[in-house]
């Protein structure tokens, strides 16, 4: 069905559905490579008006991306929750912004509201809010989780500590988990990027974070983050696997190019099920998702880059993850070109998560290669750490020295923690507490030498003491 | 009074910083461990640290690359140069359109086309910029001068291609053009924040439009501090030699080199088993 949309004497026309909804899209360079973008800003402010006319009942008739080709368009439509819907199936995409912002759409009714929300209608009414409107609407959903802590509660954010080594080597990685841990790191998942594909390597990447876990009786997870068959083949071979990682998109050619489908992602949510090892909750996946990964996969269908990762949060919330990550710049300045783009991008992204129930975190990061630096880091961090973000990532001064892209640092978490009064996991809290990280102010304080940990290192790093 | 001011001064900078007493981990990561915090902030000196580590990498994405003087390194080690350019105008576009990264610019493919070949070219090297004009500008003749003690001295290598605003894929476009049976590009990789000057090498067998990284083998972070010179013209060597004999680069092609290293020299270990 094509639209029109006047403004004053010049009519703009638009083929379809996602056109308008790329057109309405914020400027970014990932829309202009993929040729979708609106052409000038009068045309981009056309297509949003056009928008805000649609009724959100247009998304379940006219679908972006066909039923017939592909999988996440049908879980999109066959997981549809009517009655859910029925509370907001009156409106359009305009009126469903106001109705976000209203107290109406408190914390309960955005909860109930969210399985009748598909990821074309958040990625739509997110195409109409300003960043305080995200960071506004974002805030007032709850989205909780747990496996041996408790992940989302309000006035929490957790991190991710990401020890990971050029060659996983593996004192180096004990090294930065040990000083994560002792800069109050670590609760949303202790997560590693091996740089190797060998299972028995990745068997023992395995074991030396459970062995830390254990040794320190540490409430969190564990997750390697290896291709999804390589985690099924080591739980068949009895690695103390916690959480099952995989990138995921929001197409099913896109996963296809990552050489998964939704199939394969359930055998491996039951194979992690069945090992039992959380101890507060039975949330087992992790994902990982960013704006431009289905365009760079060349199955984008004509769809702007942010509705794509929309419908990625669908592929997420049908597993039930502990902690999906979108990490946000670390595609590069052709998808993302600068600390504006990675921001909005950023903003969008936790919005639509957390509307469509999902447990957001964000990868506040980016390359040498795109114009941005630490102070746009800092600005993401704080607009998403006020807007409820679930968690971040937590590396040694911000340097991956693995991945080779800046991210936010231990520093960087307690920093949020102080300005926003923000806390760790609450079962984590009390360990911190416990091991005299963190005084009963909750505040963390400098590590002594004769400090527990210290005096008691990993067995990997024993020769080093 | 001048030097209590010095003392006073010098003692409240030790109470503002705490210093983590683990820094003797330090000798097994690279990583930016025990670092330090005033309250739970960073240190002044790790601020500046890390902001002149990321002022080498974006020097190095955006400095061009000195093509004048690379070529006089290049001829100094006997090898013939020939400049060309990408379809990517300047750094701005290079960086927002890849496609055009890949891609000669017409007047460059015309210049490649009308090259009198004495014979045809077995190995044909390629040097692009990418995304660091440090790595290029400090390891290409190092590493030719390398390559030049392991390649087979019958393989005929023709000009050595310098190609401005380069992405990887304009090598399939460049051996075409020459007719060359492998091409070896070497370009500046993405620099990190801790190695602002990794140089990788591509090797494509039959380069032409349209391959894929799928149809490559990759030799990547080549510089004193990673990947040795003569590491890498021996590892380059071994892929090319398997490449000619199988006619393939790619997935299709293990890079064993270390696996062959290994079985040559350890005949005593293989003789205790």
């Amino acid at each position: 069905m094509t639209y029109r949309y006047s403004v004053g004497a010049q009519t703009y026309q638009f083929a379809d559905l996602k056109e308008v909804l790329a057109k309405a899209t914020p400027a970014r360079s990932g829309d202009y490579l993929a040729g979708v973008a609106a052409e000038t800003y009068a045309e981009r402010m056309a297509a949003r008006m056009c928008l805000a006319e649609i009724p959100l009942k247009t998304f379940l008739e006219e679908l972006i991306i066909p039923y017939e080709t592909d999988e996440v368009t049908r879980l999109i439509v066959d997981t549809h929750d009517k009655q859910a819907f029925a509370e907001i199936s009156h409106l359009t995409v305009g009126d469903f912004r106001d109705w976000l912002l209203s107290d109406i759409a408190d914390s309960a009714t955005l909860k109930r509201v969210s399985t009748g929300v598909t990821p074309e209608m958040a990625a739509a009414v997110s195409k109409l809010m300003r960043n305080q409107d995200l960071i506004l609407v974002a805030k007032k959903c709850h989205v909780t989780t747990s496996f041996r802590n408790t992940i989302g509660l309000p006035g929490h954010i957790s991190v991710r500590l990401q020890p990971n080594h050029p060659i996983d080597d593996m004192r180096g990685i004990a090294a930065s988990m040990l000083d994560g841990l002792l800069y109050g790191a670590g609760d949303a998942v202790i997560g590693i990027n091996p740089a190797t594909d060998s299972i028995p390597m990745l068997m023992d990447l395995y074991y030396l974070v459970d062995e830390v876990i254990n040794q320190y009786e540490i409430p969190t997870q564990s997750c390697i983050l290896t291709h999804v068959t390589n985690q099924i083949q080591l739980i068949e071979r009895g690695a103390p696997v916690d959480l099952v990682f995989q990138s995921i998109a929001g197409t099913e050619k896109a996963n296809k190019s990552f050489g998964i489908d939704i199939a394969l992602l359930k055998e491996a949510q039951s194979a992690a099920h069945s090992l039992k090892r959380g101890t507060v909750g039975n949330n087992v996946m992790y994902f990982e998702t960013g704006q431009g990964s289905a365009l760079s996969a060349n199955a984008n269908y004509g769809v702007d880059q942010q509705t794509c990762e929309a419908r990625a949060y669908a592929v997420a919330r049908h597993l039930s993850p502990l902690l999906t990550n979108t990490v946000v710049g670390f595609i590069g300045p052709e998808y993302l070109y600068d600390g504006k783009q990675i921001i909005r991008a950023g903003l969008e992204d936790h919005f639509c998560g957390k509307l469509l129930g999902v447990p957001l975190g964000c990868d506040v990061c980016y390359t040498n290669h795109a114009e941005a630096d630490q102070d746009d880091m800092d600005t993401l961090m704080t607009l998403l750490a006020t807007a409820g973000l679930t968690f971040i990532m937590g590396i040694p001064g911000a340097d991956d020295i693995m991945l080779n892209y800046q991210t936010t640092s231990f520093h960087d978490a307690l920093y949020l923690r102080k300005v926003l009064g923000l806390r760790p996991a609450p079962e984590f809290e009390a360990w911190l507490k416990k091991m005299h990280i963190m005084d009963a102010s909750g505040q963390v304080q400098p590590i002594e030498q004769a400090h527990h940990m210290l005096q008691n290192m990993p067995k990997h790093l024993l020769s080093a003491a | 009074m001048k030097k209590i001011d010095e003392k006073s001064s010098e003692i409240s900078s030790l109470e503002h910083h705490s210093p983590d007493p683990w820094t003797q981990l330090k000798s097994f990561t690279r990583a930016r461990i025990a670092i330090g915090r005033v309250g739970s902030s960073l240190p002044t000196k790790e601020v500046l640290d890390f902001g002149l580590s990321h002022a080498m990498a974006r020097d190095a994405v955006h400095l061009a690359l000195d093509v004048d003087a690379l070529e006089t390194d290049i001829k100094r080690q006997n090898f013939p140069t020939i400049r060309t350019k990408s379809m990517a105008a300047d750094r701005a576009t290079y960086l927002l359109r890849p496609d055009w990264g890949r891609r000669l610019h017409e007047q460059s493919l015309f210049r490649l086309q009308n090259i009198q070949q004495t014979k045809p070219i077995d190995f044909l090297i390629v040097v692009g910029d990418g995304l660091s004009s440090l790595a290029v500008a400090r390891h290409v003749a190092p590493l030719l001068a390398e390559m030049r003690n392991y390649l087979p001295s019958d393989w005929h290598t023709g000009h050595v291609v310098i190609a401005s605003q380069a992405r990887v894929a304009i090598g399939d476009e460049i051996g075409q053009a020459l007719n060359a049976r492998m091409v070896a590009m070497l370009i500046g990789e993405r620099p990190g924040l801790s190695s602002p000057d990794s140089l990788g090498i591509y090797l494509t067998y039959n380069p032409k439009l349209g391959l894929s990284d799928a149809d490559r083998n990759c030799i990547s972070n080549v510089r004193p501090e990673g990947l040795s010179y003569a590491a890498a013209a021996k590892k380059l060597t071994w892929l090319a030699k398997e490449a000619m004999r199988l006619k393939v680069t790619g997935v299709a092609l293990k890079d064993e080199s270390d696996v062959q290293e290994i079985g040559s020299n350890t005949t005593l270990g293989l003789n205790k088993n």
